[in-house]
C-alpha cells in the first residue's frame, strides 16, 4: 500500500452548452483511479461551474501509480435520462513519482472528447504521497527518470550508461472486439486510449525494472511506439539506454562540480558487489588494427592522479567500489583492450544482467565527450514479417473457429504473443551486432526501430551506427580510461571520430581509406554516414543542409506470403537505389558526411515508398569529395555527346554554387605532408544492411561502385536521365533559409530565442489508374519538394532561420494516397553577428578551457583540447590561421550547445523577444523537437509525456474538410500536450516527436478518424540573461528562484 | 496529382496581418491569392503560385477557426488551442472588430435586424465592400449590442470589458449601439455630408447629457435610452426665444463660453438669434418617437449654407455647455428659415 493520490476538483470554464432549453449545463464530475470512482456535487446551471470539491484520496499500489491513468470525466446531469458525457481528462500521474520532477500537477486541462474535441477546461490538483518502500521485489520502478531527450539531460551528468533496455507488449485492439459491433465510436475510442495508456504506463513499469537490475536511474532516449497491427493486435514497444544520472547542483555551473551525492541517488538501489573491475580483469583481445602504441610515461603517472579528483565528481555511495577499481592500476591496460574486454564480458559472461550485455545498442545520438572513439558506418536490417494468426498458435487451437475468438477475453490468449514480437526483434537486433561487428565495432550507437505495416504484412526496421565507445561510461568508476587513451594516443579529438575502427587490410567492404585530413596519422574513409547528431567537438568546414533520397516502386497487389516475398524482393533494389540517390546528392553538395541518416521503408497496397533524410556537412578530416561525372553509352553520336558534356557543365555549376552556398571552401592542403597520399576521391559504401523475409537468409549488399577514379554516371537510358534530371531539380531553400534533421545546424552558432515548432500534413491522392515508377517518383519528389516550399514561404517572417530537426515521415493510407507528415522547428539566426560570435566564442572557450583546467585540477575535456596550446598539430594550427571564420565554428557551437552564449548574444536576445505582455492569461508554453531551448538554460526536467489521442467526426464537411479536421486535431494535440506541461509547472516541452499521426477517411460517409501519438519531456527553463542576474546574486540558491521565474517569463 | 489534405500546425499560431487584412476584406482564396501574386511576393521568395494558395488557404482555415473564438474576446485570452502572442491577440480583435466608414455610414442608426441584413447585398453593391465583409461588421454590430444592451453601468466600459476593444474603438461601438437603440435617421441625403465621427462625437454627447444614466447618477444603468423627462422638459426652452432679457442673457452667456473658441464667432454672434431659435425649434418637439429619430435631419443646416466652415471646426471643447443643463450647443443651428 504505497501510496495516496489525492485529487482536488477545482473548476471549469467555456464548457458547451448541454442543455438547448436553458442555453446552459449542470455539470458534475467522476474521478476515476484504477477500480475506483468518486463524483462531485452537481453544478447547477453554469458554463463555469465552481465545484471547487473536496480531496479525493485513492489508495494504491505504486505499480498501480505507474500503469493507471487518472481518469477524469466531465458529465451533463439528466434527471430523466442518461448523464451525458462532455468530456475526459487523463492524467499521467508519473512525473509524480520522481522523487525531484514534479510535486504537484495543477492547472487547467483541456476536456476532450474524441468525437467533438475540446469542449471547455476543468481545473484539477493532484498529489501522490509516496511511502517508502524499500522491497527489492517490488514490482513498481518508481524513481526511475524516463527521458526522451537522446543526449544525456542538460541538468544531468552521466555517472555510468549501462546500456540498451527493450520491452514490449500485446494486446487485443478494442477496435477488432466484438463488442465494437455495438457500442457507439466514443466508447471504441476511449476504451482505445485508455488500454493504450495502461499499456504504456506498463510497458514503462517493466523497463523501469530492468533499469533498477542494471542499477541505473535512469532512461535516456526513450522510444516508445505503438504497431497497430489491426486484427492480430496492438503492439507497444519502447526501446532506451539505461544510464545512472548525476543531478548538477548548480544549473548554472558550466561543468560538473558537485562533490556530494545527490538526494535522488540515494533512492536507488545500490550496488553492492558489482562485477569487480570488468576493464582490468578481462581478457585481453587486441584488435589487428592496432595502428598506434604506448608505453606508460611519466606524463601518464601524472594524470592519473588529476583522475582522482574527476572520480570525486561521482557520488561516493554509488561508485565506492569504482574507486577501489581504481586503485588496482586498471589504466594498464589498453584502451583498445579494455574496450574489447569490456564488449567481451557483456557477450560471453553468464552474467545475470545477460539481457542488456546482449545487445551493446544507444540509443542516443549525441554523447558526453569522450564517449564516441570512432565510428564505423551505418548498420541497417529490416526483416518483412507476417502478421498472421498462425503466430498465435494458442487461440488457434482454442478456438477453430475464426469468428469466435473474439468472445474470448483477450487477455487470456494473447499471453505468448509477446514472445513472437519479442523474437522477430531479437533477429533484427542480432543482426544488427554483426554488422556491426564486421565493421570493426563493438557497439552501435544511434539506435532506433521501426514498422511499417499493411494489412497483415509488416516491415520491421532497425538502424544504428557501428561504433567504437571509451569503455569509461560503460563501466563502474573507470573514469580514467577516456583519459590515458588521450594522453597517450596524443589523438586530436576533432577528428578521432572519424578514424576507422576496422582493419585497413581486412575491410568488410572495398573502401578506399586516406590519411586523415586533420591530423595525418590515422585513416579515414573517403565518405561517412551516421544516424548520430554531429558531435560537438567535430570540425566543420561551412553550412550543412538537408539531403533527402526519395523513391517509389510500384509492387503488385498479392496477398499474404507473396505479398511478402514481393516485397522482401523489392527491397534491396530500394536500399541501393536510396543508397545511391544520397550519395549522388552529397556530392552534389560538395559535402562529405551524412548525421542523422534515417531511412524509412513504408509498405503500401500497391507500391513501397522510401524516404532517407540526413544532414550532410563538410568535415574537415575527411577528404574533398570527387565530383560527378558523366558517361554515355553511345559515345559516337555527336548531338548525344553535346547533350552530355552540357549536363556534366550544369552539374559542375551545381556543385560550384553550391560549396558557394553552405561556404564549403576547404583550406588547400600542400601536398608535400610526408606519408600523407594524395587524396584520391573515391566513393565508398559505408552501408551494411540485409533484408530477409525470415532473417533467415542474410543479403549484404555490395554499395560500392567499385574502384572508379571518380563517382561515374552512366547514362544509358532513359530511366538515368531521368535520376540525373532529379538530381539537378531540388531546388536550394531560398536564401536566409537552413535546413537540417539534426539537432543543430553546423556552421550557425548564434541562434536568437524565436522558435517555432510546427506539425505540417499532406496527403495527395494519384490520379491516374496507370502509374510508372517514374510518374510515381516525380509525384512523391513534388510533394515533398512543394512541402518544403511551402514551409519556407510560411515561416519567411523569420528569417534569417534554419529548420532544425526536419522529421519526415511517410505513410500510404490507401491504394492511390500519399501521406506526408513533417514536424520541425524553426529557429532564427543573427546574421550580423555570425562573425563576431564566432570571435567572441572563441576567445570565451579558450578562456573557458583555461580556468576550468586550473580549477579542475586539469581534468581535460575535449574543451581544452583545441585551446591547450600543446595540443593543436601542425594541420590543426594551418586550419586555425587559414580558415579563421571556420576554425572557430567547432568551438562556437560548442559554446552553444551548452548554451553559454556571449554577452553580445545575450543583448540579442533580449531585443528580439517580444515584450512580455501583462495582460497575458495562458502562460506560454514552448515545443521542439530538440533536446535544448536557444538562449535557455533548463533548469529541471518535470517526467516525461506521453500522450495517446484519437479524433472521430462523422460531419466530416460540417468540420472543414479533412484539412479542417485535421488541423483543428493538431491544434487540439498541441493544447493538451501545452496544458500538461503548465499544470506540471513547465514552461516547455524538448525532444518532442509526433511518432504517429494515422489518418483514415471516407469522405462518402463523411467520416474520418486520426490517430495521433506524441511525447516528449516537459521542462523548466530559464532564460540566459535571467540566469546570469540570477546566479551572480545567489549562487546557492538560483535553482528555486530560477525555476519560479522560469515559469513567468515568456 | 490532387492536395486531398494540406495543414501547417504551428505551436504558436502565426498571424499574418496582409492576410487578415485580406481575410477580413471578405476577399476569396482565389481572389486573395491573385492580389497576393499581383504584390509580387511570389519573386521576392521564389516561390510559385501552388505554394501561395496553399498558403492562402491554410490561413483562411486558421482565421476560420478563430473567428469562433473572436465573437466572445475574452475567450480568445483564455483558450488553450491556440497558442497566440498577446500583442497578437489584441491585433486580431482590434481588426475583427474594426469597421468601414462607408459602412457604417449606411447602417447607423438603422435597427440592427433580419431586415437590414437583407438590405446588405445593396449596401456591398453601394459601397463596394464585398458581401462578406459587410456582413462581419453587421454581425458584429449586432453582437455588441445584445450584450450591452440590458446592462448596466457604462457603455463603453461595458463594451470594452466584454469585447477588449481599444478606448476609441469602443467609443465608437457605444455610439453605434446607442443609435441603434434610438433609430436616429443618418441616412438623409441632408445628412450625407457628415461623417461617421460626427455622429459619434454628438452620441457620446447625448450619451453623457441626455440620458438616464446621466441625468441620474444613481440609476446607473440605462446609458442607451434618452430621458423622457428631460425630452418633455426642453419645452420649456420656447422661453428663450419668446423672453427678449432671456435671449439677450442667453447669448451673453453663451458668447462669453464660446469666446475665441469659435473659427465662426462673428457669424455666430450676428446670426444667434436665429441660431437660438432654430435650436428652441428642434428642442421643443423631442417629445415624439419619430421627431426624435428625426433630430439630426432637424438639427443640421444643409451644407450649402455653411459650406465655409465644415461641421467639426464648429464643434467647441464639450466643456461649457452653456446655462441650461443639457442644452445642446453644439448642435449646428437649425436652417434659417
Amino acid at each position: 500500500m504505497p501510496g495516496k493520490l489525492k485529487v482536488k476538483i477545482v473548476a471549469g470554464r467555456h464548457l458547451p452548452v448541454m442543455d438547448r432549453a436553458s442555453d446552459l449545463t449542470d455539470a458534475f464530475v467522476e474521478v476515476k483511479f484504477g477500480n475506483t470512482t468518486f463524483k462531485t456535487d452537481v453544478y447547477l446551471k453554469s458554463l463555469n461551474p465552481q465545484w471547487n470539491s473536496e480531496w479525493f484520496k485513492f489508495e494504491v499500489d505504486d505499480e498501480d501509480l505507474q500503469d493507471e491513468p487518472l481518469q477524469i470525466t466531465v458529465l451533463d446531469h439528466d434527471t430523466y435520462s442518461a448523464n451525458d458525457a462532455i468530456g475526459k481528462v487523463y492524467i499521467d500521474i508519473d512525473p509524480l513519482l520522481y522523487s525531484e520532477a514534479a510535486t504537484v500537477i495543477s492547472g487547467w486541462f483541456p476536456i476532450y472528447d474524441t468525437i467533438h474535441g475540446i469542449r471547455g477546461e476543468i481545473n484539477v490538483v493532484v498529489k501522490v504521497d509516496l511511502f517508502n518502500d524499500l522491497n527489492r521485489f517490488r514490482q513498481s520502478s518508481c524513481g526511475v527518470k524516463f527521458f526522451c531527450t537522446t543526449s544525456i539531460p542538460k541538468c544531468y551528468r552521466a555517472v555510468i550508461i549501462h546500456g540498451f533496455v527493450e520491452e514490449l507488449v500485446v494486446n487485443e485492439d478494442p477496435e477488432y472486439q466484438w463488442i465494437d459491433r455495438i457500442r457507439t465510436p466514443r466508447a471504441s475510442n476511449e476504451a482505445r486510449q485508455r488500454l493504450i495508456s495502461l499499456m504504456s504506463g506498463e510497458l514503462q513499469r517493466k523497463i523501469g525494472l530492468k533499469v533498477l537490475e542494471m542499477r541505473g536511474n535512469a532512461v535516456v532516449g526513450y522510444l516508445q511506439c505503438f504497431d497497430l497491427e489491426g486484427e492480430s493486435g496492438l503492439v507497444v514497444r519502447a526501446i532506451g539506454t539505461a544510464c545512472t544520472l548525476d543531478k548538477l547542483s548548480s544549473p548554472a555551473a558550466f561543468l560538473p562540480a558537485c562533490n556530494s551525492p545527490s538526494k535522488e541517488m540515494k533512492e536507488i538501489p545500490f550496488n553492492e558487489d558489482p562485477n569487480p573491475n570488468t576493464h582490468s580483469s578481462g581478457p585481453s583481445t587486441p584488435l589487428k588494427n592496432q595502428t598506434y602504441s604506448f608505453s606508460p610515461s611519466k606524463s601518464y603517472s601524472r594524470q592519473s592522479s588529476s583522475s582522482d579528483t574527476d572520480l570525486s565528481l561521482t557520488p561516493k555511495t554509488g561508485m565506492g567500489s569504482g574507486s577501489a577499481g581504481k586503485e588496482g592500476g586498471p589504466f594498464k591496460a589498453l584502451l583498445r583492450q579494455q574496450t574489447q574486454s569490456a564488449l567481451e564480458q557483456r557477450g560471453g559472461s553468464p552474467h545475470r544482467f545477460c539481457r542488456r550485455r546482449e545487445f551493446p545498442f544507444f540509443t542516443l545520438t549525441a554523447f558526453p565527450p569522450g564517449f564516441l572513439v570512432h565510428v564505423g558506418g551505418v548498420v541497417s536490417a529490416r526483416s518483412v514479417k507476417l502478421l498472421d494468426r498462425i503466430h498465435n498458435p494458442a487461440f488457434v487451437g482454442i478456438m477453430g473457429n475464426t469468428r469466435s475468438y473474439k468472445l474470448l477475453d483477450w487477455n487470456s490468449f494473447n499471453s505468448d504473443e509477446p514472445e513472437t514480437r519479442d523474437a522477430w526483434w531479437a533477429e533484427i537486433r542480432q543482426e544488427i551486432k554483426s554488422h556491426a561487428k564486421a565493421l570493426g565495432c563493438h557497439a552501435v550507437v544511434g539506435y532506433s526501430e521501426s514498422t511499417s505495416i499493411c494489412e497483415e504484412v509488416c516491415i520491421l526496421s532497425a538502424s544504428g551506427t557501428a561504433a567504437v565507445l571509451n569503455p569509461r561510461f560503460l563501466q563502474d568508476g573507470t573514469v580514467e580510461g577516456c583519459l590515458e587513451q588521450r594522453l597517450e594516443e596524443n589523438l586530436p579529438t576533432r577528428c578521432g571520430f572519424c578514424h576507422i575502427p576496422y582493419d585497413e587490410l581486412n575491410m568488410p567492404f572495398p573502401a578506399h581509406l586516406t590519411y586523415c585530413y586533420n591530423c595525418r596519422k590515422q585513416k579515414v574513409p573517403d565518405v561517412l554516414f551516421t544516424t548520430i547528431d554531429l558531435p560537438t567537438d567535430a570540425t566543420v568546414i561551412g553550412k550543412g543542409c538537408l539531403i533527402q533520397a526519395r523513391l517509389c516502386r510500384l509492387k503488385k497487389k498479392a496477398q499474404a506470403e507473396a505479398n511478402a516475398t514481393a516485397i522482401s524482393n523489392l527491397l534491396p533494389f530500394m536500399e541501393y537505389e536510396v543508397h545511391t540517390q544520397l550519395m549522388n546528392k552529397l556530392k552534389l553538395k560538395g559535402m562529405n558526411a551524412l548525421f542523422g541518416l534515417r531511412i524509412q521503408i513504408t509498405v503500401g497496397e500497391n507500391m513501397l515508398m522510401g524516404l532517407a533524410s540526413a544532414t550532410g556537412v563538410y568535415l574537415a578530416a575527411l577528404p574533398t569529395p570527387g565530383g560527378i561525372q558523366i558517361a554515355g553509352k553511345t559515345p559516337n553520336d555527336g548531338s548525344y555527346e553535346q547533350h552530355i558534356s552540357h549536363m556534366q557543365k550544369k552539374i559542375n555549376d551545381t556543385i560550384a554554387k553550391n560549396k558557394e552556398l553552405y561556404e564549403i571552401n576547404p583550406p588547400e592542403i600542400s601536398e608535400e605532408i610526408i606519408g600523407s597520399p594524395i587524396p584520391e576521391p573515391r566513393q565508398r559504401s559505408r552501408l551494411l544492411r540485409s533484408q530477409s523475409e525470415s532473417s533467415d537468409e542474410v543479403t549484404e549488399l555490395d554499395l560500392s561502385h567499385g574502384k572508379k577514379d571518380a563517382f561515374v554516371l552512366e547514362i544509358d537510358d532513359t530511366d538515368a536521365m531521368e535520376d540525373v534530371h532529379s538530381l539537378l531539380t531540388d531546388v536550394p531553400p531560398p536564401s536566409g533559409f537552413y535546413s537540417c534533421n539534426t539537432e543543430i545546424m553546423p556552421g550557425i552558432n548564434n541562434w536568437t530565442s524565436e522558435i517555432q515548432m510546427f506539425t505540417s500534413v499532406r496527403v495527395i491522392r494519384l490520379s491516374s489508374l496507370n502509374l510508372t515508377n517514374q510518374a510515381l517518383n516525380k509525384n512523391f519528389n513534388d510533394l515533398c519538394e512543394n512541402l518544403l516550399k511551402s514551409l519556407y514561404f510560411k515561416l519567411r517572417s523569420m528569417i534569417p532561420c534554419c529548420l532544425c530537426h526536419v522529421n519526415f515521415t511517410v505513410s500510404l493510407p490507401e491504394d492511390e494516397l500519399i501521406q506526408v507528415t513533417v514536424t520541425a522547428v524553426a529557429i532564427t539566426f543573427d546574421k550580423n553577428q555570425a562573425l563576431q560570435t564566432t570571435k567572441t566564442h572563441v576567445e570565451k572557450s579558450l578562456q573557458r578551457a583555461s580556468t576550468d583546467n586550473e580549477e579542475l585540477l586539469q581534468f581535460p575535456l575535449e574543451l581544452c583540447s583545441d585551446s591547450l596550446p600543446s595540443h593543436p598539430l601542425p594541420p590543426a594550427k594551418e586550419h586555425l590561421e587559414s580558415a579563421s571564420s571556420n576554425s572557430g565554428i567547432p568551438a562556437a557551437q560548442r559554446a552553444v550547445t551548452v548554451e553559454k552564449a556571449s554577452p553580445v548574444g545575450d543583448g540579442n536576445f533580449r531585443n528580439r523577444s517580444a515584450p512580455p505582455c501583462a495582460n497575458s492569461t495562458v502562460g506560454v508554453v514552448k515545443m521542439t523537437p530538440l533536446s535544448f531551448i536557444p538562449g535557455a538554460k533548463i533548469t529541471k526536467y518535470l517526467g516525461i509525456i506521453n500522450m495517446f489521442f484519437i479524433r472521430e467526426t462523422t460531419s466530416l464537411r460540417e468540420e472543414g474538410g479533412v484539412s479542417g479536421f485535421l488541423h483543428a486535431f493538431i491544434a487540439e494535440v498541441f493544447a493538451m500536450v501545452r496544458a500538461h506541461v503548465a499544470a506540471l509547472g513547465g514552461n516547455a516541452v524538448v525532444s518532442y516527436i509526433m511518432k504517429q499521426c494515422v489518418f483514415m477517411e471516407n469522405p462518402n460517409k463523411n467520416q474520418a478518424q486520426c490517430l495521433i501519438n506524441v511525447s516528449g519531456d516537459a521542462v523548466v527553463f530559464v532564460r540566459e540573461s535571467d540566469l546570469e542576474v540570477v546566479s551572480t546574486q545567489q549562487p546557492t540558491a538560483n535553482c528555486q528562484s530560477s525555476c519560479t521565474e522560469g515559469e513567468v517569463t515568456t | 496529382m490532387t492536395s486531398e489534405l494540406d495543414i501547417f500546425v504551428g505551436n504558436t499560431t502565426l498571424i499574418d496581418e496582409d492576410m487578415y487584412r485580406l481575410w477580413l476584406d471578405g476577399y476569396l482564396v482565389t481572389n486573395a491569392v491573385a492580389l497576393r501574386v499581383r504584390s509580387g511576393i511570389l519573386e521576392q521568395m521564389g516561390s510559385t503560385a501552388a505554394v501561395l494558395q496553399s498558403d492562402t488557404m491554410d490561413r483562411y482555415r486558421t482565421f476560420h477557426m478563430l473567428e469562433r473564438l473572436l465573437h466572445a474576446p475574452p475567450k480568445l485570452l483564455h483558450q488553450l488551442i491556440f497558442q497566440i502572442l498577446p500583442s497578437r491577440q489584441a491585433l486580431l480583435i482590434e481588426r475583427y472588430y474594426a469597421f468601414d466608414e462607408a459602412f457604417v455610414r449606411e447602417v447607423l442608426g438603422k435597427k440592427l435586424s433580419k431586415g437590414t441584413k437583407k438590405d446588405l447585398d445593396d449596401i456591398s453593391t453601394i459601397t463596394g465592400i464585398t458581401l462578406k465583409s459587410c456582413r462581419r461588421q453587421f454581425d458584429n454590430f449586432k453582437r455588441v449590442f445584445k450584450v450591452v444592451e440590458e446592462m448596466r453601468g457604462s457603455l463603453v466600459d461595458n463594451i470594452q470589458q466584454h469585447f477588449l476593444l481599444s478606448d476609441q474603438l469602443a467609443r465608437d461601438y457605444a455610439a453605434i449601439v446607442f443609435f441603434a437603440n434610438n433609430r436616429f435617421e443618418t441616412g438623409k441625403k441632408k445628412l450625407q455630408y457628415l461623417s461617421f465621427g460626427d455622429f459619434a462625437f454628438s452620441a457620446e454627447l447625448m450619451i453623457q447629457n441626455w440620458t438616464l444614466g446621466a441625468v441620474d447618477s444613481q440609476m446607473d444603468d440605462m446609458h442607451m435610452d434618452l430621458d423622457k423627462e428631460f425630452l418633455q422638459d426642453l419645452k420649456e426652452l420656447k422661453l428663450l426665444v419668446a423672453d427678449k432679457d432671456l435671449l439677450d442673457l442667453h447669448k451673453s452667456l453663451v458668447c462669453t463660453a464660446l469666446w475665441g473658441k469659435l473659427g465662426v464667432f462673428s457669424e455666430m454672434k450676428a446670426n444667434f438669434k436665429n441660431l437660438s431659435r432654430g435650436l428652441v425649434n428642434v428642442a421643443t418637439k423631442l417629445t415624439h418617437n419619430k421627431d426624435v429619430r428625426d433630430l439630426f435631419r432637424r438639427a443640421v443646416l444643409p451644407k450649402s449654407v455653411f459650406s465655409v466652415c465644415p461641421l467639426p471646426r464648429w464643434l467647441p471643447t464639450p466643456g461649457p455647455l452653456g446655462p441650461l443643463h443639457g442644452h445642446p450647443p453644439w448642435l449646428p443651428p437649425a436652417p434659417l428659415s
